[in-house]
Protein backbone atom coordinates (compact mmCIF):
# COMPACT_ATOMS: atom_id res chain seq x y z
CA UNK A 1 0.00 0.00 0.00
CA UNK A 2 2.49 2.43 1.17
CA UNK A 3 5.40 2.02 -1.57
CA UNK A 4 2.38 2.33 -4.14
CA UNK A 5 2.15 6.14 -3.90
CA UNK A 6 6.33 6.55 -3.75
CA UNK A 7 7.14 4.22 -6.65
CA UNK A 8 6.49 4.78 -10.52
CA UNK A 9 4.53 2.07 -11.45
CA UNK A 10 6.12 -0.24 -13.48
CA UNK A 11 4.81 -0.90 -16.84
CA UNK A 12 3.18 -4.23 -16.76
CA UNK A 13 4.80 -7.41 -18.90
CA UNK A 14 1.52 -6.99 -21.16
CA UNK A 15 2.36 -3.47 -22.01
CA UNK A 16 5.80 -4.50 -22.40
CA UNK A 17 5.09 -6.98 -24.74
CA UNK A 18 3.22 -4.58 -26.72
CA UNK A 19 5.70 -2.36 -27.32
CA UNK A 20 8.10 -5.11 -28.14
CA UNK A 21 6.01 -6.15 -30.81
CA UNK A 22 5.18 -2.68 -31.73
CA UNK A 23 8.81 -1.82 -32.30
CA UNK A 24 10.06 -5.00 -34.40
CA UNK A 25 6.67 -5.25 -36.11
CA UNK A 26 6.99 -1.50 -37.40
CA UNK A 27 10.26 -2.54 -38.60
CA UNK A 28 9.42 -5.71 -40.60
CA UNK A 29 6.62 -4.02 -41.96
CA UNK A 30 8.70 -1.04 -43.45
CA UNK A 31 11.16 -3.78 -45.12
CA UNK A 32 8.14 -5.18 -46.94
CA UNK A 33 7.62 -7.99 -44.43
CA UNK A 34 11.42 -8.49 -44.28
CA UNK A 35 14.37 -8.36 -42.12
CA UNK A 36 17.25 -6.24 -43.57
CA UNK A 37 18.70 -9.13 -45.75
CA UNK A 38 20.66 -6.11 -47.57
CA UNK A 39 22.88 -5.92 -44.85
CA UNK A 40 25.05 -8.90 -46.45
CA UNK A 41 25.17 -6.76 -49.82
CA UNK A 42 26.16 -3.64 -47.67
CA UNK A 43 28.98 -5.16 -45.96
CA UNK A 44 30.47 -6.61 -49.60
CA UNK A 45 29.57 -3.52 -51.25
CA UNK A 46 31.87 -1.20 -48.06
CA UNK A 47 34.30 -4.01 -48.34
CA UNK A 48 34.76 -3.33 -52.11
CA UNK A 49 34.77 0.04 -51.60
CA UNK A 50 37.29 0.54 -48.95
CA UNK A 51 39.70 -2.11 -50.98
CA UNK A 52 39.96 0.83 -53.63
CA UNK A 53 41.96 2.85 -51.12
CA UNK A 54 43.60 0.15 -48.94
CA UNK A 55 44.21 -3.93 -48.43
CA UNK A 56 41.56 -5.06 -45.58
CA UNK A 57 40.46 -8.47 -44.64
CA UNK A 58 37.37 -9.93 -45.82
CA UNK A 59 36.02 -9.93 -41.99
CA UNK A 60 37.56 -6.85 -41.01
CA UNK A 61 33.86 -5.20 -41.59
CA UNK A 62 31.49 -5.64 -38.43
CA UNK A 63 27.72 -4.23 -39.01
CA UNK A 64 26.03 -4.14 -35.75
CA UNK A 65 22.41 -2.95 -35.87
CA UNK A 66 20.22 -1.59 -33.36
CA UNK A 67 16.24 -0.69 -33.52
CA UNK A 68 14.07 1.27 -31.24
CA UNK A 69 11.29 2.96 -31.76
CA UNK A 70 12.12 6.33 -32.66
CA UNK A 71 15.76 5.84 -34.00
CA UNK A 72 17.85 2.95 -35.15
CA UNK A 73 21.51 3.01 -35.42
CA UNK A 74 23.63 1.42 -37.78
CA UNK A 75 26.67 0.50 -36.42
CA UNK A 76 29.96 -0.27 -39.12
CA UNK A 77 33.20 -0.95 -37.64
CA UNK A 78 36.08 -1.30 -40.00
CA UNK A 79 39.14 -2.55 -38.80
CA UNK A 80 42.58 -1.04 -40.66
CA UNK A 81 45.69 -2.97 -41.61
CA UNK A 82 48.07 0.11 -40.00
CA UNK A 83 46.45 -0.73 -36.63
CA UNK A 84 46.66 -4.26 -36.94
CA UNK A 85 50.11 -3.71 -37.75
CA UNK A 86 50.75 -1.21 -34.72
CA UNK A 87 49.08 -3.87 -32.31
CA UNK A 88 51.38 -6.89 -33.73
CA UNK A 89 54.11 -4.79 -33.36
CA UNK A 90 53.02 -3.84 -30.02
CA UNK A 91 52.37 -7.40 -28.68
CA UNK A 92 55.91 -8.53 -30.39
CA UNK B 1 33.64 -32.55 -25.47
CA UNK B 2 30.38 -29.74 -26.77
CA UNK B 3 26.82 -31.74 -26.59
CA UNK B 4 24.43 -30.79 -29.61
CA UNK B 5 20.80 -30.54 -28.03
CA UNK B 6 17.90 -31.05 -29.93
CA UNK B 7 14.67 -29.11 -28.41
CA UNK B 8 12.03 -31.08 -30.21
CA UNK B 9 8.23 -32.10 -30.49
CA UNK B 10 6.31 -32.54 -33.25
CA UNK B 11 3.45 -30.73 -31.94
CA UNK B 12 3.57 -26.41 -32.00
CA UNK B 13 2.60 -24.55 -28.72
CA UNK B 14 3.95 -27.14 -26.70
CA UNK B 15 6.55 -24.83 -25.28
CA UNK B 16 10.24 -25.73 -27.14
CA UNK B 17 11.11 -22.20 -27.92
CA UNK B 18 9.94 -21.40 -24.16
CA UNK B 19 12.37 -25.00 -23.00
CA UNK B 20 15.35 -23.84 -25.55
CA UNK B 21 15.53 -20.53 -24.16
CA UNK B 22 15.21 -21.62 -20.67
CA UNK B 23 17.90 -24.66 -20.93
CA UNK B 24 19.57 -22.47 -22.73
CA UNK B 25 20.02 -19.34 -19.85
CA UNK B 26 20.35 -22.46 -17.18
CA UNK B 27 23.02 -23.40 -18.65
CA UNK B 28 25.18 -20.66 -19.16
CA UNK B 29 24.39 -19.66 -15.14
CA UNK B 30 26.08 -23.14 -14.54
CA UNK B 31 28.71 -21.47 -16.29
CA UNK B 32 28.74 -23.34 -19.13
CA UNK B 33 29.72 -21.73 -22.84
CA UNK B 34 26.41 -22.01 -24.14
CA UNK B 35 24.56 -21.11 -28.15
CA UNK B 36 20.93 -21.34 -28.78
CA UNK B 37 19.97 -21.71 -32.23
CA UNK B 38 16.76 -20.98 -33.90
CA UNK B 39 15.91 -23.55 -37.14
CA UNK B 40 12.83 -22.33 -37.19
CA UNK B 41 13.12 -20.87 -40.71
CA UNK B 42 11.07 -17.95 -41.66
CA UNK B 43 9.01 -17.83 -38.16
CA UNK B 44 11.72 -16.30 -36.39
CA UNK B 45 10.60 -16.32 -32.24
CA UNK B 46 13.39 -17.58 -30.50
CA UNK B 47 15.22 -14.12 -30.64
CA UNK B 48 11.73 -12.46 -29.09
CA UNK B 49 11.83 -15.27 -25.90
CA UNK B 50 15.39 -14.28 -25.41
CA UNK B 51 15.02 -10.51 -25.94
CA UNK B 52 17.16 -10.02 -28.29
CA UNK B 53 15.12 -9.27 -31.59
CA UNK B 54 16.56 -5.39 -31.80
CA UNK B 55 19.85 -6.82 -32.29
CA UNK B 56 19.71 -9.04 -34.94
CA UNK B 57 21.63 -8.54 -38.12
CA UNK B 58 22.97 -11.69 -39.64
CA UNK B 59 21.30 -14.84 -39.18
CA UNK B 60 22.31 -18.88 -39.52
CA UNK B 61 21.01 -18.81 -43.00
CA UNK B 62 23.51 -15.82 -43.98
CA UNK B 63 26.27 -17.62 -42.41
CA UNK B 64 25.41 -21.29 -44.07
CA UNK B 65 25.01 -19.41 -47.60
CA UNK B 66 28.37 -17.65 -46.77
CA UNK B 67 27.14 -14.04 -46.40
CA UNK B 68 27.91 -13.55 -42.51
CA UNK B 69 30.72 -14.73 -40.52
CA UNK B 70 29.57 -16.85 -37.55
CA UNK B 71 30.55 -14.81 -35.31
CA UNK B 72 28.64 -11.56 -36.70
CA UNK B 73 25.46 -13.50 -36.59
CA UNK B 74 25.97 -14.95 -33.06
CA UNK B 75 24.18 -12.31 -30.81
CA UNK B 76 25.58 -12.12 -26.97
CA UNK B 77 22.95 -12.24 -24.09
CA UNK B 78 23.22 -8.73 -22.46
CA UNK B 79 22.45 -10.56 -18.85
CA UNK B 80 24.58 -13.80 -19.12
CA UNK B 81 27.96 -14.19 -20.23
CA UNK B 82 28.21 -17.53 -21.34
CA UNK B 83 24.99 -17.32 -23.47
CA UNK B 84 24.97 -16.29 -26.63
CA UNK B 85 21.69 -16.67 -29.69
CA UNK B 86 21.94 -17.43 -33.09
CA UNK B 87 18.77 -16.70 -35.13
CA UNK B 88 16.89 -17.54 -37.99
CA UNK B 89 16.22 -16.04 -41.33
CA UNK B 90 12.67 -14.21 -40.65
CA UNK B 91 12.54 -14.16 -45.13
CA UNK B 92 14.10 -17.16 -46.26
CA UNK B 93 12.24 -20.76 -46.12
CA UNK B 94 13.01 -23.86 -45.08
CA UNK B 95 14.98 -25.04 -48.18
CA UNK B 96 17.48 -22.56 -46.95
CA UNK B 97 18.84 -25.10 -45.07
CA UNK B 98 21.08 -27.86 -45.72
CA UNK B 99 22.82 -30.81 -44.22
CA UNK B 100 25.84 -29.70 -45.17
CA UNK B 101 25.41 -25.90 -44.13
CA UNK B 102 23.87 -26.85 -40.80
CA UNK B 103 27.14 -29.64 -40.38
CA UNK B 104 29.82 -26.79 -41.17
CA UNK B 105 28.19 -24.67 -38.49
CA UNK B 106 28.09 -27.05 -35.56
CA UNK B 107 31.67 -28.28 -36.66
CA UNK B 108 32.72 -24.25 -36.21
CA UNK B 109 30.28 -24.14 -33.02
CA UNK B 110 31.57 -27.17 -31.58
CA UNK B 111 35.14 -25.71 -31.10
CA UNK B 112 33.90 -22.83 -29.16
CA UNK B 113 30.50 -23.92 -27.16
CA UNK B 114 30.12 -26.06 -24.40
CA UNK B 115 26.57 -26.64 -25.41
CA UNK B 116 24.79 -26.31 -28.69
CA UNK B 117 20.71 -25.71 -27.84
CA UNK B 118 18.85 -26.60 -31.20
CA UNK B 119 15.25 -24.95 -31.26
CA UNK B 120 13.40 -27.71 -33.10
CA UNK B 121 10.40 -25.78 -35.80
CA UNK B 122 7.14 -27.64 -35.14
CA UNK B 123 6.44 -30.55 -37.67
CA UNK B 124 8.62 -33.12 -38.79
CA UNK B 125 9.67 -31.77 -41.88
CA UNK B 126 12.84 -30.20 -43.11
CA UNK B 127 13.74 -27.48 -40.30
CA UNK B 128 12.74 -30.19 -37.81
CA UNK B 129 14.74 -32.83 -39.38
CA UNK B 130 18.08 -30.93 -39.39
CA UNK B 131 17.27 -29.55 -36.06
CA UNK B 132 17.55 -33.08 -34.82
CA UNK B 133 19.91 -34.60 -37.36
CA UNK B 134 23.44 -34.10 -35.66
CA UNK B 135 21.80 -33.82 -32.05
CA UNK B 136 23.47 -36.05 -29.64
CA UNK B 137 20.59 -35.92 -27.23
CA UNK B 138 17.24 -34.53 -27.60
CA UNK B 139 14.52 -33.01 -25.22
CA UNK B 140 11.39 -34.03 -25.89
CA UNK B 141 9.16 -31.58 -24.68
CA UNK B 142 5.84 -32.79 -24.19
CA UNK B 143 2.39 -31.95 -22.83
CA UNK B 144 -0.13 -34.36 -21.14
CA UNK B 145 -2.48 -34.09 -23.81
CA UNK B 146 -3.02 -37.03 -26.49
CA UNK B 147 -2.12 -35.26 -29.73
CA UNK B 148 0.97 -33.93 -28.39
CA UNK B 149 1.82 -37.08 -26.63
CA UNK B 150 1.17 -39.22 -30.12
CA UNK B 151 3.52 -36.43 -32.13
CA UNK B 152 6.38 -36.86 -29.18
CA UNK B 153 6.19 -40.64 -29.85
CA UNK B 154 6.20 -39.82 -33.35
CA UNK B 155 9.27 -37.74 -33.24
CA UNK B 156 10.85 -40.23 -31.06
CA UNK B 157 10.82 -42.68 -34.06
CA UNK B 158 12.23 -39.96 -36.03
CA UNK B 159 15.48 -39.31 -33.39
CA UNK B 160 15.85 -43.17 -33.74
CA UNK B 161 15.85 -43.49 -36.98
CA UNK B 162 16.38 -40.33 -38.89
CA UNK B 163 19.86 -38.76 -37.41
CA UNK B 164 23.63 -39.20 -37.67
CA UNK B 165 23.87 -41.14 -34.54
CA UNK B 166 20.99 -43.79 -35.90
CA UNK B 167 22.32 -43.79 -39.15
CA UNK B 168 25.95 -44.84 -38.31
CA UNK B 169 24.16 -48.33 -37.48
CA UNK B 170 26.63 -49.32 -34.29
CA UNK B 171 23.66 -49.22 -32.31
CA UNK B 172 24.64 -45.27 -31.29
CA UNK B 173 21.56 -43.52 -30.56
CA UNK B 174 20.16 -40.01 -29.44
CA UNK B 175 19.88 -40.37 -25.76
CA UNK B 176 15.92 -38.44 -26.04
CA UNK B 177 14.46 -37.61 -22.35
CA UNK B 178 11.25 -36.10 -22.30
CA UNK B 179 10.88 -32.83 -20.33
CA UNK B 180 6.84 -32.65 -19.84
CA UNK B 181 5.46 -29.16 -20.01
CA UNK B 182 2.20 -27.12 -18.50
CA UNK B 183 1.61 -29.75 -16.28
CA UNK B 184 -0.79 -29.31 -13.36
CA UNK B 185 -0.59 -31.31 -10.19
CA UNK B 186 -4.24 -30.56 -9.50
CA UNK B 187 -6.01 -31.74 -12.16
CA UNK B 188 -3.83 -34.41 -12.61
CA UNK B 189 -4.38 -35.85 -9.27
CA UNK B 190 -7.89 -35.18 -10.00
CA UNK B 191 -8.09 -37.46 -13.21
CA UNK B 192 -9.00 -34.34 -15.47
CA UNK B 193 -4.88 -34.55 -16.86
CA UNK B 194 -2.72 -37.73 -17.40
CA UNK B 195 -0.34 -38.00 -14.62
CA UNK B 196 3.40 -38.47 -15.42
CA UNK B 197 3.53 -41.49 -14.83
CA UNK B 198 1.17 -42.35 -17.68
CA UNK B 199 2.77 -40.33 -20.30
CA UNK B 200 6.16 -42.09 -18.94
CA UNK B 201 4.71 -45.14 -19.44
CA UNK B 202 3.51 -44.41 -23.23
CA UNK B 203 6.58 -42.60 -24.06
CA UNK B 204 8.85 -44.94 -22.56
CA UNK B 205 11.85 -42.22 -21.88
CA UNK B 206 13.61 -41.30 -18.97
CA UNK B 207 11.95 -38.08 -17.53
CA UNK B 208 14.04 -34.88 -17.44
CA UNK B 209 11.90 -32.47 -16.03
CA UNK B 210 7.95 -31.65 -15.11
CA UNK B 211 7.27 -28.19 -15.75
CA UNK B 212 4.24 -26.75 -13.57
CA UNK B 213 1.67 -24.91 -15.91
CA UNK B 214 2.98 -21.53 -14.81
CA UNK B 215 1.56 -17.64 -15.42
CA UNK B 216 5.26 -16.66 -15.31
CA UNK B 217 5.99 -18.36 -18.57
CA UNK B 218 3.55 -15.91 -20.08
CA UNK B 219 5.37 -12.80 -18.10
CA UNK B 220 8.79 -13.88 -19.44
CA UNK B 221 7.63 -14.28 -22.83
CA UNK B 222 6.13 -10.98 -22.71
CA UNK B 223 9.23 -9.27 -21.27
CA UNK B 224 11.55 -11.15 -23.20
CA UNK B 225 13.77 -13.20 -20.20
CA UNK B 226 14.35 -16.83 -19.86
CA UNK B 227 11.75 -17.96 -17.71
CA UNK B 228 14.84 -19.52 -15.83
CA UNK B 229 16.36 -16.46 -14.73
CA UNK B 230 12.57 -15.91 -12.77
CA UNK B 231 13.67 -17.53 -9.72
CA UNK B 232 10.50 -16.77 -7.78
CA UNK B 233 8.85 -18.53 -10.37
CA UNK B 234 7.59 -22.49 -9.78
CA UNK B 235 8.16 -22.84 -13.60
CA UNK B 236 11.53 -21.53 -13.94
CA UNK B 237 13.02 -23.30 -10.55
CA UNK B 238 11.86 -26.60 -12.16
CA UNK B 239 13.56 -25.46 -15.29
CA UNK B 240 16.88 -25.27 -13.30
CA UNK B 241 16.28 -28.41 -11.67
CA UNK B 242 15.90 -29.86 -15.15
CA UNK B 243 19.18 -28.50 -16.64
CA UNK B 244 20.83 -30.12 -13.31
CA UNK B 245 20.20 -33.38 -14.46
CA UNK B 246 20.82 -32.58 -17.91
CA UNK B 247 24.05 -31.87 -17.13
CA UNK B 248 24.28 -35.03 -14.91
CA UNK B 249 23.27 -34.36 -11.63
CA UNK B 250 20.57 -36.23 -9.30
CA UNK B 251 17.91 -33.89 -8.17
CA UNK B 252 14.67 -35.03 -6.75
CA UNK B 253 11.58 -34.83 -9.04
CA UNK B 254 9.34 -31.94 -7.96
CA UNK B 255 6.66 -30.26 -9.75
CA UNK B 256 6.93 -27.21 -7.60
CA UNK B 257 10.30 -27.02 -6.19
CA UNK B 258 10.63 -24.73 -3.40
CA UNK B 259 6.79 -25.52 -2.44
CA UNK B 260 6.28 -28.11 0.53
CA UNK B 261 3.52 -29.77 -0.93
CA UNK B 262 5.29 -32.81 -2.30
CA UNK B 263 3.36 -35.74 -1.04
CA UNK B 264 1.42 -36.59 -3.81
CA UNK B 265 5.09 -36.29 -5.94
CA UNK B 266 6.82 -38.70 -3.65
CA UNK B 267 3.90 -41.04 -3.24
CA UNK B 268 4.81 -41.19 -7.65
CA UNK B 269 8.02 -41.19 -6.83
CA UNK B 270 7.87 -44.21 -4.79
CA UNK B 271 6.08 -46.04 -7.06
CA UNK B 272 8.27 -45.30 -10.15
CA UNK B 273 11.48 -45.50 -8.39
Amino acid sequence: MFGFSFRQRKPSSAQTAKERLQILLAHERSSGGANPDFLPLLQRDILEVVRRHMQIDGDAVDIKLERSDDLSSLEINIELPYAKQLKTQGAG
Amino acid sequence: MSKVIVVTSGKGGVGKTTSSAAIGAGLATRGHKTVVIDFDVGLRNLDMIMGCERRVVFDFINVIQGDAKLKQALIKDRRLENLYVLPTSQTRDKDALTKEGVKAVLDELRQEFDYIVCDSPAGIERGAHLAMYYADEAVVVTNPEVSSVRDSDRVLGLLNSKTALAEKGDGSAVKAQLLLTRFDQNRSASGEMMSVEDVLEILAIPLLGIIPESTSVLKASNEGTPVSLDDKSPAGRAYLDAVGRLVGEQIEMRVNPGEQRRGFFQRLLGRTA
